[in-house]
């Protein structure tokens, strides 16, 4: 198992949490973490950042890494 | 009946109503008055001498239905930079001026008397009024618009400087009355000192006697509008994130991507960020019975704007942006979401660009004037010293780079002497390029990077890489210059940027609106000569190269926690004007 911190952004923290350390399989990857959550069934993903660099879905988890979670999200 | 100009002059108290010139034709909003600055005013003038014009334009598309078209353009040589400025607001006068057939308002020369009062100026359809008004002086923003909402049917445009304005100050903004009555702002570049130097406390638009604007092909355009709506409505930018939170949603995503600019660009993400959030803010908004929603113009649909009250529930303020926020809180250190909301309405009130303002205050600690986090102090400042003129008001309200200059500072946040907003250049590069080459001096708005680098729209580049950046900054400034043009709020960009049906409808309905047939390539064309003329101005005002940089520091200081330095070679930078 490996040590993970889960941050979520914008609606994702709805009924859900803003940030919280989570433990999860070797090798797991940040699509399964982001259909474990859920968050993208209402909201598609916007932005995945992991220890503060844009990711893809496919990243491979490493022990305690950051992974922070974004719908679309704009300003300006 | 088409289109006018209204052209006066404040050495003589007169006015002149003028067809428009045929070249000037298609332009509207900054292509308008970028051109009409360029033609007309002399680079080497004084921004505040008798030779600079102001000069205000509705886009092309303000006036009509067309949802979010309400964005009315100011124009001057800018007393901040020096340079070319344009800067544009919503508010209810775009699409007034527009209804009124007034294609673009120069007002030229200042009174000769120096112990002139200032005046209201009063546009109506065929006439303009020269009314002395002695007892707005040393009046603030709300004072003048309740003056003028009860001379008038409450529907009036108001344009309006504070005391701030009339000392002529750097960070003066002029003002304009929104459908709610409270106040939008041409914030940047010191333009509210332009007409405190022409001595106009305000300007009013008759909103009684105006007709509807002229539509050519209405069926077409009416077509092209709902396509238009729909893409806006259909993003899940402009359609759910801007609404839900507004632009302040924006702390959280680059305080984790490290682009948050802290204590005064020494890093790039800061520990109290959750405080001055836009989840917290929407969540202060629902408990206190504010707004979410709210639109600085008549016909916007996205909604980003919001109504933010006390704890008591009391109006504190509205049009609660991310960079204001981001400067008082993560910048100046402030962590009372309340108190910055309280700074942000005053700030509407005197008249200031709270970019500007902000980015002082927060170079302020760094001259030792207050403690970092010392919103007490920065009250003080704000409420006292600067609209009262005192000479620490005078110091901080000529803006970031006098006050760096004045203290010996050497990390000073600006480029053509304009204070950078919210986005640090070493983390987010594209920004960082665009800050170096726009004309107008630091503007996240002129080329919004941040979408390309941070928010993945329009695809994704590298924000910590220099590759593909000052293409992604070129693209993003010339399709920003063509927008402004037509009276869109900047935000229609993000359909733009990921829904291939937004620009064509966008573009029919300028067709539908003029009966002509303009194609991606002439608005993109629209879009490089607005760029052209307006570098070509800066050069003409002597601003060159080496005016196109960043700030020194952030080339030999390392930013955390990504530990990057801003790496562009003069020459790669200088290969944005290649196209």
């Amino acid at each position: 198992m490996i040590k993970i911190t889960v941050k979520l952004f914008a609606q994702y923290r709805e009924g859900r949490f803003k940030v919280e350390q989570r433990e999860y399989q070797d090798g797991i990857s940040a699509q399964e973490i982001i259909d474990e959550l859920g968050v993208a069934q209402a909201l598609p993903l916007g932005v995945l950042m992991v220890n503060s660099r844009h990711e893809k879905e496919t990243y491979i988890l490493k022990e305690g890494d950051i992974i922070a979670l974004f719908p679309k999200v704009g300003g300006g | 009946m088409s289109d006018l100009i209204y052209r006066i002059n404040m050495s003589n108290l007169s006015f002149k109503i003028e067809e428009v010139p045929s070249h000037w034709m298609g332009l509207g909003g900054r292509g308008l008055t970028s051109t009409i600055v360029a033609e007309e005013v002399d680079p080497e003038c004084h921004p505040l001498g008798p030779n600079n014009k102001l000069v205000f334009a509705p886009g092309l598309l303000s006036g009509t239905s067309a949802s979010n078209s309400g964005r009315n353009s100011c124009g001057a040589k800018s007393p901040l930079t020096g340079g070319i400025k344009e800067s544009n607001v919503g508010g209810t006068s775009a699409g007034i001026f527009s209804k009124l057939g007034i294609k673009a308002l120069i007002i030229e020369g200042i009174p000769a008397d120096v112990n002139s009062t200032f005046y209201q100026l009063h546009i109506t359809k065929n006439t303009v009024e020269f009314i002395p008004v002695p007892e707005l002086v040393g009046k603030d923003n709300y004072a003048v618009l309740d003056a003028m909402m009860e001379k008038y049917d409450k529907k009036v445009a108001v344009m309006s400087i504070g005391r701030i304005g009339e000392m002529r100050m750097n960070i003066a903004n002029i003002s304009v009355k929104d459908p709610s009555g409270k106040l939008r702002s041409h914030g940047r570049g010191g333009l509210g000192a332009v007409m405190g130097s022409k001595k106009i406390k305000c300007i009013t638009v008759d909103a009684e006697s105006y007709k509807e604007v002229t539509i050519a092909d209405p069926e077409k355009f009416k077509e092209a509008s709902k396509i238009f709506t729909k893409a806006l409505q259909e993003n899940p930018i402009s359609g759910q994130g801007l609404p839900a939170f507004g632009t302040n949603v924006l702390v959280n995503i680059l305080n984790e991507a490290g682009g948050l600019p802290t204590r005064n660009f020494r890093e790039g993400s800061w520990e109290h960020a959750e405080n001055i959030c836009g989840e917290t803010m929407a969540e202060n908004i629902k408990a206190r019975g504010g707004k979410t929603t709210h639109g600085c113009h008549a016909g916007c649909v996205i909604q980003c704007s919001q109504v933010y009250n006390d704890k008591e529930g009391k109006y504190l303020t509205s049009g609660f942006e991310y960079e204001t926020i981001w400067a008082l809180g993560a910048h100046l250190g402030i962590q009372d979401l309340d108190l910055i909301a309280k700074m942000d309405g005053l700030m509407d009130d005197l008249g200031v660009d709270s970019i500007e303002t902000s980015v002082v205050l927060g170079l302020a600690v760094d001259a030792g004037i207050l403690a970092y986090g010392d919103g007490k102090k920065a009250y003080e400042l704000l409420s006292h010293d600067i609209p009262n003129g005192t000479p620490m008001g005078r110091i901080l309200g000529s803006g970031t780079h006098i006050l760096g200059k004045t203290f010996g500072l050497v990390r000073v946040p600006t480029v053509k002497g304009q204070g950078i907003p919210a986005y640090e250049p070493r983390a987010v590069k594209g920004q960082g390029i665009t800050y170096a080459t726009t004309p107008m001096g630091a503007d996240h708005t002129a080329g919004y990077a941040v979408a390309t680098n941070i928010l993945n729209s329009g695809g994704h580049v590298d924000p910590l890489k220099k590759e593909g950046q000052v293409e992604l900054a070129r693209n993003l400034q010339i399709a920003t210059a063509a927008v402004d043009s037509t009276g869109m709020c900047i935000f229609v960009a993000f359909a733009a940027l990921d829904d291939a049906k937004c620009l064509p409808s966008l573009i029919d309905m300028i067709n539908a609106r003029f009966g002509c047939a303009l194609t991606i390539d002439d608005v993109l064309n629209l879009g490089k000569t607005i760029l052209r003329t307006e570098h070509e101005f800066n050069i003409k005002a002597g601003l060159g190269k080496a005016d196109d940089r960043l700030p020194e520091f952030m080339k030999y200081e390392m930013l955390p926690p990504h530990n990057v330095t801003w790496d562009f070679t003069g020459e790669e930078i200088d290969e944005f004007w290649n196209f």
